[in-house]
């Protein structure tokens, strides 16, 4: 249990056998409410028909988000499923240029070819954003491989959900990853639900963490609505990957407080249960009342601090929605990597 | 010029690129210890060690994925399928990985790998095991389509392919693994997009790839007996295609046969005829014709196998049906 520092100057929290600096666990907590602000101005912004397509938000799964960035080295590569909006904010990328993605803006961070469910950022290691449910584990398994490959010391975290653990890759991922010892964390964000599908009526075993055992692969369940937690045992998952000991398969409990994407209202679970995980297990308010009870922060505090995070949300969305659409030129860029001049496909032209 | 047939040219090819650069890796069933099920890759796990020649377990989908990312992160992975009937497994990660991540990323990430294993009918082994998929590649942009007809074109397509910046489909052809070719010696390339005529003509031109390009070199022979001189023309890449080359052969010729093993609907042959159709329609005298696989399911008896493949005497009577000779 979180036991308050005995001496007030070290300004340290003392929680379940590791220390947090106040900073940190304050750069944790503005991010998971950035996260919380930026999903819902993009809901928003969809109720607008300003973004558009498919969106599927992340509110109440932001202590996984940031726990495992606060774990990861921005060497490690990261990639994720199509719900990636909190995942590539916790990463570091441009909040203006993941809002402009959305809106389908020249400075989206993929020049607005991707949109919500296609977020990439080289410079962070960032390797989507990936649509079809499962197809980011192979990709991960081979990402995991090169740095096997090139004895870099890297991490590969590779993320996916309790609907994506299903597919038939996966399985095939995680034999080879076994195989070969390659350094992945593969981490499922159980948010209880593929879509409408509840966790028990697609899944035989519903201990997902034990989805590795044939393969050989060590699991962990946490609690991935305590970003603390998650920053703990990331931490280990993180070390036993890096030693050179193979891949580890982390499973994060969870909930989606929003629809699977903006067009589920939701009806196949009750308000109830929603409550039950928004005011009881709610991993912003957690933290909160953490830092409140030891004494590292008063309400008024954090208070403050989401008026002000409100604020740079709608500048943010804002100076996107100033943006132009991209040049019609970029149609025909990225399709190859470099132009063909002399055979179909010409690029641009269309006779 | 080495006389060697076209596995060994396809495995030179590997190897020269593999000492050229550290980053190139072989991975895929049996391409090790067992030295590739049809040998291409003989030599290669004693040559480059378990890293760079690695055996996978049969899981296509997995080690195509495996190559994207790898690519991603900077690596050039080769990754053969057994025979591309199996990558029909891995289509997701060709298709909606590969072919599509440098566009949906916005640019920032190149796939520069290449997917290669034997197309086509092989002998005897009926419909699963017999079939022609480059019309569905070389649909999907983003992908480049690569179909070698010769030992020569095998290793200079395969080095760019290797070089290539992009997911390159490379579609080799089992019953051609033992064909013996005239190879320059040497280090040599051929470039990703130019056609090649494998025989000049005047009176029509033939176009047709992978081992259709030796049936239609036979239609030509058979032709010219029958005074008609047929030029042989083989894309070598079905994707991009070099469509200024068929267009100028066409321009002399004015006739247009198209042979292809793969199904009739939808396949390259429909593809080159529209092209030939919309950008050189004044230079024909004749309607195109096409000679392609029929549209079943490939049989296992002998005379059923023979009857579903194009054969060199359809292709000389499509020749002379163009010509008005029939």
């Amino acid at each position: 249990m979180a036991t308050k520092d005995d001496s007030k100057q070290a300004r340290m929290l003392a929680h379940e056998g590791r220390d947090y600096p106040l900073n940190t666990l304050h750069e944790m907590h503005d991010m998971m409410l950035f996260i919380r602000r930026f999903e819902e101005k993009a809901g928003q912004l969809y109720g607008l028909k300003k973004i558009g397509g498919f969106c599927h938000l992340c509110n109440g799964q932001e202590a996984v988000c940031v726990g495992m960035q606060h774990a990861s080295r921005p060497t490690d590569y990261v990639l994720t499923s199509y719900r990636d909006h909190g995942h590539v904010l916790a990463r570091g990328s441009d909040p203006v240029a993941v809002m402009a993605e959305l809106l389908g803006r020249s400075g989206g961070l993929v020049k607005g070819k991707g949109g919500s469910m296609h977020m990439f950022d080289i410079e962070r290691n960032f390797l989507g954003g990936n649509g079809i449910v499962g197809e980011q584990v192979p990709i991960g398994l081979g990402v995991g491989f090169s740095s096997w490959y090139r004895e870099d010391g890297r991490v590969t975290l590779c993320i996916m959900g309790d609907g994506g653990i299903n597919q038939g890759g996966v399985y095939e991922s995680f034999n080879m990853a076994a195989l070969w010892k390659l350094p992945i964390v593969f981490v499922i964000e159980n948010n209880q639900y593929a879509m409408g599908t509840s966790l028990d009526r697609a899944s035989a075993e519903t201990h997902l963490f034990k989805r590795g055992i044939s393969f050989k692969i060590p699991g962990m369940q946490i609690d991935g609505m305590d970003v603390l937690a998650v920053e703990k045992h990331m931490s280990e998952a993180i070390e036993h990957a890096r030693s050179g000991q193979g891949p580890i398969l982390v499973e994060a409990i969870t909930y989606r407080y929003r629809g699977h994407s903006m067009s589920d209202p939701a009806t196949y679970r009750t308000r109830e249960e929603v409550d039950e995980w928004r005011t009881g297990r709610d991993p912003i308010a957690r933290l909160e009342n953490l830092m409140i009870e030891n004494g590292l922060a008063t309400e008024d505090e954090f208070k403050q601090k989401d008026r002000e995070i409100k604020k740079r949300i709608n500048a943010i969305a804002k100076e996107a929605e100033a943006q132009p659409e991209p040049d019609p030129a970029e149609l025909w860029t990225d399709v190859y990597a470099s132009p063909i001049n002399d055979a179909y496909p010409y690029p641009g032209r269309v006779d | 010029m080495n006389k060697i047939t076209y596995r060994e040219a396809l495995n030179q090819a590997m190897c020269e690129e593999m000492e050229r650069d550290a980053n190139v890796f072989l991975m895929g069933e049996e391409v090790a210890e067992y030295n590739g099920a049809y040998k291409v890759s003989q030599g290669m796990l004693d040559r480059f060690g378990p890293k760079r020649v690695i055996d996978t377990p049969i899981t296509e989908l997995g080690f195509a994925g495996l190559g994207v990312g790898a690519a991603m992160t900077g690596l050039r992975p080769i990754i053969e399928f057994m025979t591309w009937n199996f990558a029909i497994l891995a289509m997701d990660q060709i298709v909606n990985a590969a072919a599509k991540m440098l566009y949906m990323s916005g640019g920032m990430y190149k796939v520069p790998m290449v997917f290669r294993g034997p197309g086509g009918a092989a002998a005897r082994v009926a419909a699963q095991h017999s079939q022609s998929l480059e019309n569905w590649m070389a649909n999907v942009p983003g992908l480049k389509v690569v179909m070698p007809s010769c030992a020569a074109d095998a290793k200079g397509l395969l080095k760019s392919a290797i070089r290539d910046d992009d997911p390159v489909v490379f579609i080799e052809n089992e019953i051609l693994y033992g064909e013996v070719g005239d190879v320059p010696a040497g280090e040599y390339t051929i470039p990703l997009g130019k056609a090649d005529i494998k025989r000049s003509g005047t009176d029509i031109t033939l176009v047709a790839h992978s081992r259709m390009t030796g049936f239609a070199l036979q239609a030509a022979e058979e032709l010219a007996k029958q005074g008609i001189s047929a030029e042989v023309l083989d894309p070598r890449t079905i994707r991009p295609l070099d469509e200024r080359t068929i267009l100028q052969s066409v321009a002399k010729t004015n006739h247009c046969v198209i042979i292809e093993e793969g199904w009739r609907f939808a396949g390259i042959g429909a593809e080159i005829s529209a092209r030939i159709m919309e950008k050189g329609f004044d230079d024909l005298d004749a309607p195109v014709l096409r000679v392609t696989g029929k549209d079943v399911p490939m049989a296992y008896a002998a005379n059923l196998e023979r009857m579903t493949l194009p054969s060199v005497a359809e292709i000389v009577e499509a020749a002379r049906a163009c010509l008005g000779r029939a």
